[in-house]
């Protein structure tokens, strides 16, 4: 546990010390979802009907840039040779760098999606499913993304292989997420998908560490 | 307590870069390994550290296999590969304790003292980025001072340390070995520790070295 | 039996027993391919509703049946890989993923083609299709990783991983899709009628099944053969062999 946290500290830390760093995900997400009405209509009706799909891709892209970064500069300056080498539970400490990457990355996203939510007309009082499925879905993308990276981190352009390995993974969490958040604007209960999604997520920070430690053992050798 | 390797055995592309390799390190001893350029000396250190998975053979610490037991090595083993290991948005103070949360609680020096052995007291809070590499180097000596580590495993040590530096390293080994510490080391510089027991492997000798 | 599987494993024993088997498997595929294509092309009655249309099930339903069948196939010897170190297990796994991604393919574009007389466009986001277009990026990751990872040990378990990485997801990627699916489109026809489907229609279908499989043995035992000889290019039995030729 001490361990957990001086590693989550760490990383933090990191991500503090590059604050000019930390809004980009945030531009990004912002950025691509003020792109749609440009792009198809400002009318509200068409965007309202769309808001929430175009949201959760967003969300989706943005978490696929800025993953990659997740074992980057460890793998480059050496660090991530010693976190495999410490006598400590690699799983733990990949959740760890997980957990980091989340708080960094994919809370702000949640936190800015109200604003989002305005911008493309979202149907009065499904923001709160919205954000609800952005809190259980988006450490899911971490999670998978993390695997994704951990096999593609040796290699010198893994970048495009890695959109290739990790984004049909992210299907469910995008399908169940989008769709609550549809449900709910036509009234319907969403207590099957929050179900679906938490047990995603549960599944997720279960395995989802082993694979990571496992792949990044492969691939620092 | 010892190190023992046993038929190990390494192949890059077709290449053998060792096979049939025995050797045993005890208490108090240190081993440099030699051999020419891509004669597969990182790749042994990265073996025998447990990074890299030979194609044949064991290693044994302490008469455990290090691929079955991995926790106890993993305590008592210390690695210092071609990078530093060291983040560069950090100062020394917090790399060094980092490494210590990661590692047991048990050390053989406390931060600062280890960074004052390693001539680098003063440095503490100035971030490792700013730091030259040399400088770098030897706060990732410190690092192994710091850990409870045994064994110390060091690709290149010398590389970029200026000569006070260097056989402020060597004391350092030579103080590590008398306290029934092991190091193993490769280096193109010559090492000289008169004081202890050293041995030398040399790589590449029997095996195809011609292209790589 | 374990000694017999470990036996099986050598290098040099799969190779000789595979040089024996593939004849007889090639045969046997062609035997069955001639028999189920005639009874589904030619004597199956047309269907009522589809016509003739309706014969393209005899390819796009096994190649379906394959595509995900191989993945399994490929799970399966990657976690053999990685238990046990077999290097014959990697070797099936990776050479699996081309054939799987190809059936994957051609279900694919059968499925279009069924989907033109079927529903007047090549695609409508079905489930089914929808699914196996997932499953081909799958695929194609798959094969993209061991591509990419120019060492063969750190590829062989890269991909390894992977594989079993992606084999927990799958299902929950192919219900969820049908999930999606029936919400958005309850009310579409669905190609495959399986209740509806006559004795005679359906046994060149099944005939088609075990004929893909064999064919699916087949390349694996071809391809795997010649993998094997060239990594184990310089053990002595591969010299032995090359001299004797």
């Amino acid at each position: 546990m001490n361990a957990f946290t001086a590693l989550l500290k760490r990383d933090l830390l990191l991500a503090y010390r590059n604050r000019g760093e930390l809004a980009n995900p945030m531009l990004f997400f912002i950025i691509v979802v003020s792109l749609f009405p440009l792009a198809v209509s400002p009318d509200p009706s068409i965007l309202e009907g769309m808001a929430a799909g175009v949201i959760w891709v967003a969300a989706l892209l943005s978490t696929l840039l800025s993953i990659e970064r997740i074992f980057r500069s460890d793998f480059d300056d050496g660090t991530l040779e010693q976190i495999l080498l410490c006598p400590q539970p690699l799983p733990i400490l990949m959740l760890a760098k997980v957990s980091a990457h989340w708080l960094v990355t994919g809370l702000p996203l949640i936190i800015v999606t109200p604003l989002l939510a305005l911008l493309l007309h979202l149907p009065e009082g499904t923001l709160g499913i919205l954000m609800l499925t952005l809190l259980l879905g988006t450490p899911v993308l971490s999670l998978v993304g993390a695997i994704g990276v951990a096999l593609t981190v040796g290699l010198r352009r893994g970048g495009m292989l890695l959109t290739l390995l990790i984004l049909p993974l992210y299907t469910p969490v995008l399908i169940f997420g989008a769709n609550a958040v549809q449900a709910a604007t036509m009234g319907l209960d969403v207590t099957g998908q929050i179900y679906l999604m938490s047990g995603l997520l549960v599944l997720s920070l279960t395995l989802a560490p082993l694979a990571i430690g496992s792949a990044l053992r492969v691939s620092v050798s | 307590m010892s190190l023992i390797a046993k038929d190990l055995e390494y192949a890059r592309d077709d290449r053998a870069l060792f096979t049939g390799l025995n050797f045993t390190i005890n208490a108090g001893e240190v081993l440099q390994i030699e051999g020419p350029n891509g004669s597969g000396k990182t790749t042994l250190l990265r073996i025998l550290c447990g990074l890299i998975n030979a194609d044949g053979g064991e290693i044994y610490w302490s008469d455990q296999d290090i691929q079955k037991d991995r926790y106890d090595y993993s305590n008592n083993a210390s690695y210092i590969g071609h990078h530093d290991g060291l983040k560069g948005d950090c100062t020394p103070l917090e790399n060094l304790a980092l490494s210590h949360a990661l590692s047991s609680s048990k050390e053989n020096f406390s931060a600062h003292e280890a960074l004052e052995k390693v001539g680098m007291g003063g440095f503490e809070h100035q971030l490792c980025r700013t730091l030259s590499a040399g400088q770098r180097r030897r706060v990732a000596i410190a690092r192994l001072l710091n850990s409870p580590a045994k064994l110390w495993i060091l690709d290149e040590p010398f590389t970029a340390i200026d000569q006070a530096g260097i056989s402020n390293l060597e004391s350092i080994i030579t103080e590590h070995a008398h306290a029934d510490g092991m190091v193993i080391l490769t280096s193109h510089h010559q090492v000289n520790l008169p004081e202890i027991n050293f041995s030398t492997l040399v790589l590449g000798q029997t095996t195809n070295t011609q292209h790589y | 039996m374990l000694q017999w599987l470990h036996k099986l494993a050598s290098p040099k024993i799969f190779y000789n027993l595979a040089s024996r088997l593939i004849p007889w498997f090639g045969w046997s595929t062609l035997l069955l391919l001639v028999y189920g294509l005639y009874g589904g092309l030619i004597e199956a009655p047309a269907d009522y509703q589809q016509g003739d249309s309706f014969r393209i099930m005899y390819i796009h339903v096994p190649a379906a049946w394959m595509s995900m069948f191989i993945y399994l196939v490929i799970a399966f010897h990657s976690a053999v890989f990685l238990i046990w170190k077999i290097t014959i297990s990697d070797i099936l796994a990776r050479v699996s993923a081309l054939i799987g991604a190809s059936f994957t393919f051609i279900a694919l574009v059968t499925g279009c083609l069924w989907g033109k007389p079927m529903w007047g466009t090549y695609w409508i986001w079905d489930a089914r299709l929808t699914s196996e277009l997932l499953l081909l990026f799958i695929y194609l990751g798959y094969m993209g990783l061991g591509s990419a990872i120019e060492d063969r040990r750190v590829a062989a378990r890269a991909c390894a991983l992977l594989a079993i990485v992606c084999v927990v997801i799958i299902p929950i990627i192919h219900y969820s899709v049908i999930w999606w699916n029936t919400l958005h489109q309850g009310s579409s026809v669905s190609v495959m009628n399986k209740s509806a489907i006559d004795t005679s229609m359906l046994i060149p279908l099944l005939v088609m099944a075990i004929a893909f499989k064999l064919f699916y043995v087949l390349v694996v035992l071809m391809r795997a053969r010649t993998e094997l000889l060239f990594q184990e290019r310089k053990t002595n039995w591969v010299r032995k062999l090359i001299q004797e030729k």
